[in-house]
């Protein structure tokens, strides 16, 4: 039974464009308090435009309300739980977004002198001390973007380390469970990508490093936990592999909400590492970004970390610009500030043994689906999971249900789709990730829908094939898109 | 099912060879396998292949395949017909959606490809 | 809850890690704390920064005016609390404001078709070059001194290790305009990018087109940078560009220390298959009903994994949205004043200053000062923040700033500039 959802009306809308009549405005702007100036005088006459074609021409009630009614054909957390594994979509606290948008943080200029951007640069240098100690790392970086940037970052470093050893190496090893980013990363820096496969228990195979791990290796990037939500046991010993070969041993954080306060990278043998402040540190993934992507490293890589660092100078911040063997800039200014400031606040809200206890309820919610629906989905690697859990869908499969179908069946029951089909070494995975955020009674919700689910499958397949039932948007034909793609509204 | 007078390729193209020159597409087995075909990407004619490295591929939406020349040689034609057709790969595997024709510089290459039964056995057992 | 996990306590849950990578003590850091501490603490933070000050910085990020209805759209939890849109069928909205977006980057840029945004400017311009090389076959790219220093150094950084040597080009020492005698001079058959920024780092607008029919003459792509968004309301977009590379944080973007903003990757429909970054497409939904969603997904990491045209995994939604929301309330009349607004700020300050270059601006320009850093801080003792030293990025104009005015920028504070720059012009000219 559907217990969380019933339908309500929903507003058509057409596209802004499609809504636009001439003369129609919504901006004001204040009367010149300087002479006007002619366009083609002031700019030469070759340079001016004529009106832009087709933008928009509408009206400030007409503005909100179409922005209002394309929100309401989107899911967000805001409406309920959003299992996506890997993704950790946890709760997003308002405090952050006010705090970010305070004047003197959100209007501070990147070139504003120093003297100007103490605020902003304490902000700065607190984050990156609370990462250092999360992660047990030495030393970290706020410039990265976003996660896929941390990665190129982190591989630069390695790479640079290398090269002052006297050989950068080829080549890159990457479990076979690994997320995409990880070797189209280590593509752009310059490296060979080697998949190594995972054991038959889905962790890293020791013997098959070893194997590989040859001195043209430079570095093995490792998910911890990886993204069956296992953590990997014998990561100290493949520290020790790589080491041993003068290689080192990158880490991807995306899965860092299953550690933090329970076990840190730097204790375990990680020369680097990024961290998702959009995952674990709780800023909003705002349907595809922003995110930021900080990278923590151990001593020996410090001094390749991206320019300008942060110094002390006679008791004040200062940006240091004069850092002989860093790898340079992988990005204009110094980060996404704004990120980076409602990371801060989520850590001070919560503190030390609050962000320990927001671990402890995550790995319990995620158990706690995993103990309720093993009898329903099968497990293909039994081994104890942490922060998330990857079910097969081999049982409904047999009876011509795939993962994709179960996920469309959730919308109807009020949830948004666990991530699907990831990772690639879990026939038809069903992977779901259910952060501290939720409480027991929507974790119930969940598993009540998806023992339903399970249950339809058997009973009426059809009705699972062809979900969601509920939507105002049906199963859309992503074929014709690729085939023909239109990208752009053009005037019929 | 598998044309008698092509041969075929591991990797599953087919090959069908009439004075001198290759005309090449992929199995009725590889299309099923990559589902919706929504794009082909084709070499430059005048482009100089070599047996067992990719000449191009062709995507669905979720997958990206390359395609292995089954045959060394110069590439002298691509099928225009797929530009802005790719669905024809589906439906028309072994005739009208055929990819490219080459000109072959190794016959003898011809040796190491199956006879139409030996690729129904070799898919039979990948099964 | 621990009962149905077979767990007597929290600590079981965690037993199977060894023991040797547990940590076994408490984070070093302060207990939590409430939401009216935290409030506090950043408005403390907020207290050290510049605050009642009148600014003259451009370089890259302007001060423009937020319309109110920009941060109620994207307040709301539907827009700020969702994922990338994978499921389509609950993503509409998202997907839908992206085709909008999509479709006003080629209205305003002149191209056909327009990627979902980059993380920001400095980092299109990269992954611009990268696309270039793809379709090319060539690995050399050229780009002009006048093009942001730090968006330079960000593509230092990617092409590195990509065997893509990156050399540069001079800008006139009159007009500030690029030097197409040097473009001339460096530019060969393996160049695979000429890489041009009208209006350049220096403000002057730059003849686009001119620098076009040299690339093109050579077989090269021609990519056209932007930081000042606000200049497509009035500036001709640019002619014979192949790739448009640029950043919108002028778009209703708060300054925010640098970020996060948005960038942009536009081009002509024959390369869209080079492109990074996502795209969403038109299509139907089982009903027939008109639907969007992510499209041409082959080129990303997720599918092609090494061989991906990037490794950038997602685009900046939000500030997309911001920038959508900004395009929407400006829109086609207002868009053109707000540009003209600035030009006259502007050019009402140029004329009582000692401009550096000949070549027409936009809304920032360069002035001779002499000695801008001490000048810089006099002026701070007047509540004006001055603007950027140039020395820093080009030695051979360390005596001279980089100034900006925006709509925003009240007549009485730049009297107050020109006032207190006046006595130093003079003794200057004297000296």
């Amino acid at each position: 039974m559907i217990r969380k959802v019933r339908t309500h009306p929903s507003q058509n809308e057409a596209l802004l464009f499609e809504c636009s009549s001439p003369g129609k405005r919504a901006w004001q702007l204040p009367e010149l308090d300087v002479p006007a100036v002619d366009a083609a005088e002031a700019l030469g006459a070759a340079n001016v435009r004529g009106e832009i074609p087709g933008f928009p021409e509408v009206s400030e009630v007409e503005a909100i309300r179409h922005f209002t009614r394309l929100s309401s054909w989107n899911y967000s957390i805001d409406h309920g739980m959003y299992p996506l594994g890997s993704c950790t979509m946890k709760y997003n606290p308002r405090i952050n977004e006010v705090v970010a948008r305070m004047e003197g943080l959100a209007w501070a200029h990147p070139y504003q002198p120093e003297s100007l951007a103490q605020g902003a640069m304490e902000v700065m240098a607190r984050l990156e001390s609370a990462l250092a100690e999360i992660t047990g790392m030495d030393a970290v970086t706020l410039q990265p973007a976003a996660g896929a940037q941390g990665e190129l970052t982190g591989i630069l470093l390695i790479r640079a380390l290398l090269e002052k050893r006297g050989n950068p190496r080829r080549r890159i090893l990457i479990p076979d469970s690994a997320h995409g980013t990880n070797p189209a990363s280590a593509a752009i820096a310059g490296y060979t990508v080697e998949n190594v496969k995972s054991t038959d228990a889905g962790v890293l195979d020791l013997e098959a490093l070893a194997r590989a791990a040859d001195g043209d290796v430079a570095a093995l990037m490792v998910t911890n936990p990886n993204t069956l939500g296992v953590f990997e046991a014998n990561i100290a010993q493949a520290a020790e592999i790589l080491h041993a070969k003068g290689a080192m041993l990158y880490m991807d954080g995306a899965n860092m909400n299953a550690l933090v306060g329970i076990a840190r990278p730097g204790d375990f043998g990680v020369d680097v590492m990024h961290l998702n402040l959009h995952k674990t540190f709780s800023t909003p993934h705002g349907g595809g970004g922003p995110g930021a992507g900080p990278v923590a490293v151990k001593k020996a890589l410090e001094p390749y970390l991206p320019t300008p660092r942060l110094k002390r100078v006679r008791g004040k911040w200062a940006w240091d610009f004069k850092r002989a063997r860093s790898i340079g800039r992988v990005r204009a200014f110094y980060g996404n500030f704004g990120v980076t400031v409602r990371a801060l606040a989520y850590i001070l809200a919560h503190g030390g043994p609050g962000l320990r206890n927001a671990t402890v309820d995550a790995v319990l919610n995620a158990v706690y689906i995993r103990k309720r629906l093993e009898p329903f989905f099968d497990l293909p690697y039994p081994s104890p999971n942490m922060h998330e859990v990857v079910f097969s869908d081999d049982r409904q499969a047999k009876l011509g249900v795939r993962t994709g179908d179960i996920a469309k069946r959730l919308i109807d029951y009020g949830f948004h789709p666990y991530t699907v089909s990831f990772p690639m070494i879990v026939h038809g995975a069903l992977m779901i990730e259910p952060t501290e955020t939720e409480s027991k009674l929507e974790l119930d919700l969940f598993i009540d829908a998806m023992i339903s689910i399970a249950k339809e499958v058997e009973t009426d397949p059809e009705l699972v094939k062809h979900a969601p039932h509920s939507t105002r948007t049906s199963r859309v034909d992503e074929v014709a898109a690729a085939r023909k793609p239109v990208l752009r509204w053009k005037p019929a | 099912m598998y044309p008698e007078n092509f041969r075929y390729s591991k990797e599953h193209e087919w090959v069908l060879v009439e004075g001198g020159i290759g005309t090449i597409g992929i199995t009725d087995h590889a299309q099923q396998e990559l589902g919706d075909i929504v794009y082909v990407d084709l070499p430059k004619p005048g482009t100089r292949v070599e047996q067992g490295r990719s000449l191009g591929s062709v995507e669905s939406v979720k997958a990206v395949s390359d395609v292995f020349a089954p045959v060394s040689g110069e590439v002298t034609a691509i099928n225009p017909a797929l530009a802005d057709a790719p669905e024809k790969l589906n439906a028309d595997p072994h005739g009208d959606a055929w990819l490219v024709k080459i000109r072959l510089s190794a016959p003898g290459e011809l040796e190491d490809l199956m006879t139409a039964a030996d690729y129904e056995s070799f898919i039979g057992a990948e099964k | 809850m621990l009962d149905a996990c077979g767990a007597a306590s929290a600590e079981d849950l965690f037993a199977h890690l060894p023991d040797a990578v547990r940590l076994r003590r408490p984070l070093d850091l302060e207990p939590g704390i409430s939401e009216y501490e935290i409030a506090d603490y950043f408005r403390a933070r907020a207290g050290e920064n510049a605050d009642g000050y009148a600014s003259f910085l451009g370089a890259g990020v302007y001060r423009h005016y937020r319309p109110v209805l920009v941060d109620a759209v994207v307040s709301r939890g539907e827009f700020l609390t969702s994922y990338t849109p994978y499921q389509a069928e609950i993503s509409q909205g998202t997907l839908t404001a992206i085709f909008e977006f999509q479709t006003l980057i080629c209205q305003l840029t002149g191209m056909d078709v327009a990627n979902a945004s980059m993380y920001d400017g400095s980092t299109a311009v990269p992954e611009a070059a990268m696309m270039a090389a793809r379709i090319t076959g060539r690995h050399r790219v050229l780009a002009a001194r006048s093009v942001h220093p730090e968006y330079r150094e960000a593509l230092r950084t990617y092409a590195r290790h990509q065997g893509m040597p990156v050399e540069e080009f001079d800008y006139a020492k009159d007009s500030g305009a690029f030097d197409l005698d040097d473009l001339e001079r460096k530019i060969d058959g393996e160049t695979a990018a000429v890489i041009v920024q009208s209006p350049n780092f220096f403000g002057v607008i730059d003849d686009v087109g001119a620098a076009a029919e040299i690339a093109h003459a050579r077989g090269a792509l021609l990519i056209m940078v932007f930081t000042e968004a606000v200049s497509l309301g009035i500036l001709a977009p640019p002619a014979g560009a192949d790739i448009v590379a640029g950043e919108l944080q002028s778009f209703a973007i708060s300054p925010s220390y640098g970020g996060p903003y948005a960038g942009i990757i536009a081009t002509r429909d024959q390369f869209v298959r080079q492109m990074p970054g996502r795209l969403v497409g038109q299509t139907v939904d089982t009903r027939g009903n008109r639907a969007f969603c992510l499209t041409l997904s082959t080129r990303e990491q997720h599918i092609r994994r090494e061989k991906a045209t990037s490794n950038i995994c997602t685009n900046q939604a939000l500030i997309a949205l911001m920038a959508t929301v900004f395009m929407t309330v400006y829109g086609k009349e207002g868009l053109r004043e707000l540009a003209l607004q600035n030009v006259a700020k502007a050019r009402y300050l140029a004329g009582k200053l000692q401009t550096v270059f000949t070549g027409k601006c936009f809304n920032e320009f360069v002035v001779r000062t002499g000695d801008p850093e001490s000048i810089n801080k006099a002026l701070l003792k007047k509540k004006i923040v001055g603007g950027l030293p140039l020395g820093r990025f080009y030695p051979e104009l360390a005596d001279s700033m980089l100034i900006c005015a925006t709509e925003m920028t009240r007549r009485a504070d730049m009297d107050a500039l020109s006032d207190a720059l006046r006595p130093r012009l003079a003794a200057e000219e004297m000296a």
